[in-house]
């Protein structure tokens, strides 16, 4: 190994042609940029005037606010809200749906499409077509309420009256509404990861478990279960990662109202960079945000990695 | 498992009314779409509109100028496609073939810029771009005009390329047996023709997905050129749709035609190009 050969050097020489466009664009455009907004996160700037350095004021005005539950409170609230209502509910309709899809049925190919549809469709879409579902008027949820407590009435012979809604125009129902329609748009994500992570169970595991004599709950239990970890885990710290920068849906359907209910970090970070100008204040909650996803992501994958199983 | 438990009929019966309710909102928006302005103020709601209006796609077409929004997110999400492809695909091959001192600590780098989100490297690429210099009327010290911003490059050039996209096909070239390559090299191939006329072709299936991948998420990204589009003769459908919406916020007729606009061809790419995003998980998602 000690003589560089022809072969080396010509590898060497394309490694580096090969590398320069991609990394280059990586330098510019991601490690550049990483530095300069730390630097920004340190600094006042309006985008008009130079950049003023004045040390960590804002990460104290941020702690000021938290303290003071102000804005950004609200915001850190309101996205962990988000990520509570969406990720377990989500990741277990995920995880159901993935194991009827597994049993074997004909037309799975067409649940999964079916399924998956939501995801491929743009934020900004979806989320227009729901806030006409939750309009308070002439919306088809309270159109949907009207007919259950018709039912409901019938069933009970007697008068049972559920009043419409106001859904996202209402502080207490705008973020539960937001949450609905995000677990609906990414169920067929986490659905299709569940369904390729229980293919690559074996067989045979549940044969020899169903000689032995175990119970369907056992089977899922000690088979399934365990054997999808790595797969829970992915899904947990995408989905963790995707909830804290949740902003689409909310800058469409609410723009962080009412009141700001359902505001969110991103929403915040947009709002002080490029309405108020707040650069470097927008700059530190970026960081506290980058802070968030990075020890939420470590602590996911420590909670999820003992244990691991394998059955040979 | 399941068949063993629970009847297949039943089963059927639950991933049915599912999937109803997954396609109900589209279902709506057509719908509504389609309907003359006094069937949308209806309580209760019509489902088949009673005259087929077909005019309020023409009048949402007209509201805004959806055409100009659809060439420009053609441009945006075919340039960032093609440039991932390439720039993608070639860091990976490096990566992933060829020998070169510091390679693991340069990919581990490039993976680590994973976990940088987006929100932080948003305001410096920003001004970035508008003190790019020479361009939009700046001078030499990046002042005095606009820059990139409302401009092709300066929208595609900060998502030309993905730490994501490099990693999916180093993995995938990974798998390629190196018997093939050796023969080239021994025939005197150089290692560019042998990414092109060998590796490359081997991996269509695995450009194919992250083709389709980069180009559905450039064609529904919304953050990005709502920062860099500001100009409404620039704005990508998602940017201009959002637009048309806080201008006509209750003509649900127009918002829905177009929505479905917006919507139709992407949803068209996910039918014809399905295997590949079902493929595109399992090869990302298992190996993550």
């Amino acid at each position: 190994m000690g003589r560089t050969t022809p072969i080396a050097k010509s590898q060497v020489r394309t490694a580096s042609v090969f590398l320069t466009p991609g990394l280059a664009l990586f330098f510019l455009f991601v490690l550049i940029p990483v530095v300069a907004a730390f630097y920004l996160s340190f600094c006042r700037y309006d985008i008009i005037h130079s950049p003023r350095w004045i040390g960590a004021d804002n990460y104290a005005r941020i702690a000021e606010d938290i303290g003071n539950r102000g804005v950004f409170y609200l915001s850190l609230r309101n996205t962990a809200q988000y990520a509570i209502g969406t990720i377990p509910i989500g990741m277990a309709l995920a995880l159901g749906l993935a194991l009827l899809l597994n049993a074997g049925l004909r037309g799975v190919t067409l649940y999964r499409t079916t399924y998956y549809l939501p995801v491929v469709t743009s934020l900004v879409a979806v989320s227009l077509v729901w806030m006409w579902i939750y309009d308070p008027n002439y919306g088809l949820l309270n159109y949907a309420l009207e007919l259950l407590s018709r039912g409901l009435s019938f069933v009970a012979g007697r008068e049972v009256l559920i009043a419409p809604q106001t859904w996202l125009a209402d502080p207490g129902q705008a973020m539960p509404a937001i949450i609905a329609m995000s677990i609906w748009r990414g169920l067929g994500y986490n659905m299709v990861i569940y369904l390729a992570g229980l293919q690559g169970i074996p067989d045979h595991l549940y044969e020899a478990a169903i000689i032995d004599g175990a119970t369907p709950w056992q089977r899922f239990r000690s088979i399934t279960w365990p054997l999808l970890k790595p797969t829970t885990a992915f899904i947990l710290v995408v989905s963790v990662i995707g909830a804290s920068q949740v902003f689409a849906q909310v800058y469409v359907m609410t723009n962080g109202g009412p009141n700001n209910a359902t505001t969110v970090i991103v929403h915040q970070i947009f709002q002080n960079a490029f309405s108020f100008m707040k650069m470097g204040y927008a700059s530190a909650m970026a960081f506290v945000l980058f802070g968030i996803i990075f020890v939420m992501s470590l602590i996911n994958l420590r909670l999820l990695r003992g244990g691991e199983v394998e059955y040979v | 498992m399941m068949r063993r438990i629970v009847k297949p009929s039943v089963l059927h019966v639950v991933l049915a009314v599912g999937a109803f309710t997954m396609i109900l909102p589209f279902l709506w928006m057509i719908s509504t779409s389609l309907k003359p302005e006094s069937e949308i103020f209806r309580f209760p709601p019509v489902w088949i509109p009673g005259e087929w209006r077909w005019d309020n796609y023409r009048e949402a077409m007209q509201a805004a100028p959806f055409g100009r929004y659809f060439i420009n997110t053609i441009i945006y999400a075919g340039a960032v496609t093609v440039s991932n492809l390439l720039f993608c695909s070639m860091a990976a091959y490096a990566f992933a073939r060829l020998q070169f001192r510091g390679r693991n600590v340069l990919f581990v780098l490039v993976l680590g810029t994973m976990m940088i989100p987006a929100q932080v490297t948003m305001v410096p690429v920003f001004i970035m771009l508008r003190h790019w210099p020479l361009v939009g009327g700046n001078d030499i010290l990046g002042a005095g005009g606009h820059g990139l911003l409302n401009s092709y490059p300066g929208l595609v050039l900060p998502m030309a390329v993905g730490a994501f996209g490099i990693f999916l096909l180093r993995q995938f070239f990974m798998t390629l047996p190196r018997e093939l390559e050796d023969a080239a090299r021994i025939d005197g191939c150089s290692e560019a023709g042998i990414y092109w006329r060998i590796i490359l072709p081997l991996s269509k299936p695995a450009l194919a997905t992250l083709g389709i991948f980069t180009f559905t998420a450039a064609w529904n990204e919304f953050l990005w050129p709502l920062l860099i589009m500001s100009k409404d003769s620039m704005k990508t459908l998602q940017v201009g749709l959002q637009v048309f919406q806080t201008q006509y916020t209750t003509s649900w007729d127009l918002l829905m035609a177009g929505t479905v606009v917006v919507t139709i061809p992407v949803l068209l790419i996910f039918l014809a190009g399905q295997r590949y995003f079902t493929r595109g998980i399992a090869l990302s998602g298992m190996k993550g």
